[in-house]
């Protein structure tokens, strides 16, 4: 693919003489939304952390807009986490702030004056597209799951990331509010035209979020020693006509009910 | 209703708690007073009156020798070794325990050091602190603080060490630098556990205090209290010993109360 944002070649996870990870060859375009499942254990997480930057590949190479990614985290990947996104000492507002702060004061860390006022400004807007514009002041200890993981989004996007990761973000979430989570997420990947890499071991929210949907598992089984084969994937489903129905619909804020789904490529190596 | 449910609201819990303090005093005092009835001399259990006479004379006449006035003189001494050794060992504990835990080569290199120093029984060292230091004020405070701060050190690099990795990651791609994690992270949540850690250690602070003044002083609460040991005199030894559990008791209360109004986010979850 030649528009292809992020692209891994041939990469192969490693601890020791455990294979987690083999032959990953992926490329993935700007604009769309992968979704990556899979059985507990296929490496889905271990994937997410190598695109982020927390783990580097044993064997292989990752390019991120066609250049070699550090294998250290960076500001041009935005990150959800399960648990644990967001600061717990730092109140709603000054955890979006803390992004702006970083890049603006690299010594205190901290904004003064008319440039607070701007991060302020911009933070409030952030916090309002998530819908968190009442909770400014409060400390995630006092919010719920949803709105915590509402912030997370929130305090990642501030910072315009290339590539959004998401590592189960609604996994802990009610079902109730895992629906409403899912309208907020395809209302910000259209809006801002992000780049989404989504891990989540729901399949039905696998496909109604994603555009691309990737299956992590293993080829291969040796039942005298399972370490020695790793996940790779088997399946890369292509959601094509999903992503045109939503370029069309971009006005429409509930996600798609039924998406239509084309089988482009089957086991990719 | 079945016990683990029972609710003590606040003025019922205050008046329980006094209760047994209180049982304890009026003991004390049945048995200070079968003990005087039998022998009017006595000075193992002194009445209530006669450790007021005692401590009066401490605190309002100023001693011949001297001219101080010896009760405030042993307090102001014995706090300003204690607030002096308290002050170190947390600086030192929050700086050192910070970048401890925040930076894996500094912990690799010096974490065995300090747990090194932190295995030693701080008395052990006392006459090395003496012999290098002097009989003065200087190896005082610096039993309390070889005595607490590698514990206060270790417990804030373990909270620091024990953050998610997530919360580092987040902060990684929300562009900041080691020194702003350090800075904006690692500190002001390494705080309220610093408080915590200060309050546990206000017990050893207070046991390598009295030690050391028991040992060379010439002045201090320690000191007074194994200088009158010699007299048998209990009507001294008791409230002084009174004065300074009250003075631990409120220095804890006083950690408690600023830990929660500094650090309000750190109690959400407990309450």
């Amino acid at each position: 693919m030649a528009d292809a944002m992020l692209s891994l070649k041939n990469v192969w996870v490693e601890y020791g003489d455990k294979v987690v990870l083999e032959r990953i060859s992926l490329d993935i375009a700007e604009g769309s939304f992968v979704s990556i499942i899979g059985p507990s254990g296929a490496g889905k997480s271990s994937l997410l952390r190598l695109i982020l930057g927390q783990e580097a590949p044993s064997r292989g190479e990752i390019l991120l807009d066609g250049r070699p990614l550090a294998a250290e985290c960076g500001p041009d990947r935005g990150v959800v986490f399960q648990r644990y996104s967001v600061f717990p000492h730092m109140t709603v507002l000054a955890n979006t702030m803390f992004g702006l702060e970083c890049e603006k004061a690299p010594l205190t860390a901290r904004l003064f004056g008319r440039q607070r006022r701007a991060a302020r400004e911009r933070a409030s807007e952030m916090l309002a597209a998530v819908g968190l514009s009442d909770s400014l002041d409060l400390y995630p200890a006092q919010m719920s799951g949803g709105m915590q993981q509402r912030l997370a989004i929130a305090q990642a996007l501030i910072k315009q990331p290339r590539l959004l990761l998401l590592d189960e973000p609604f996994g802990a979430l009610d079902p109730g509010i895992r629906a409403d989570m899912h309208v907020l997420t395809t209302r910000l990947w259209r809006e801002f035209g992000l780049t989404v890499v989504m891990v989540t071991h729901d399949i039905k929210e696998a496909f109604s979020l994603g555009t691309r949907v990737l299956t992590l598992d293993k080829r291969r089984h040796d039942p005298h020693a399972p370490h020695r084969y790793g996940a790779g994937v088997i399946y890369d489903l292509s959601l094509s006509r999903k992503a045109e129905q939503a370029a069309a619909e971009a006005a429409l804020e509930s996600p798609q009910s039924a998406p239509s789904i084309t089988i482009d490529t089957k086991g990719n190596t | 209703m079945r016990w683990v449910n029972l609710k003590v609201n606040r003025g019922a819990g205050l008046l329980l708690g006094a209760l047994p303090l209180a049982g304890l005093a009026l003991a004390y005092v049945i048995a200070a007073a079968a003990r005087h009835a039998a022998n009017p001399a006595d000075k193992i259990l002194p009445l209530p009156g006669a450790m007021a006479e005692a401590m009066g004379a401490l605190l309002f006449n100023a001693d011949p020798l001297s001219g101080q006035l010896l009760f405030w003189a042993d307090l102001l001494a014995s706090l300003q070794r204690l607030g002096l050794g308290l002050s170190i060992a947390t600086l030192s504990a929050l700086l050192v325990g910070l970048v401890l835990g925040a930076l894996p080569p500094v912990r690799a290199t010096f974490g065995p050091l300090v747990t090194a120093i932190a295995v030693i029984p701080p008395i052990a060292l006392l006459p090395i602190l003496f012999i290098v230091f002097g009989l003065g004020e200087t190896a005082k405070v610096a039993l309390i603080v070889i005595g607490i701060a590698p514990y206060m050190i270790r417990d804030v690099a373990g909270h620091i060490t024990a953050l998610p990795r997530e919360q580092i990651a987040k902060a990684l791609t929300l562009g900041a630098s080691s020194w702003q994690i350090v800075l904006r992270i690692a500190l002001p949540q390494a705080l309220p556990r610093l408080f915590e850690a200060l309050r546990l250690s206000l017990g050893p602070a207070w046991v390598f205090l009295i030690a050391a003044e028991a040992i060379a002083a010439d002045v201090g609460l320690g000191y007074r209290i194994f200088l009158v040991r010699r007299y048998l005199a209990m009507d001294v030894i008791l409230p002084y010993v009174a004065v300074i559990a009250l003075l631990a008791m409120l220095m804890d209360f006083l950690l408690t109360r600023a830990s929660r109004r500094l650090f309000g986010w750190a109690h959400l979850a407990s309450r």
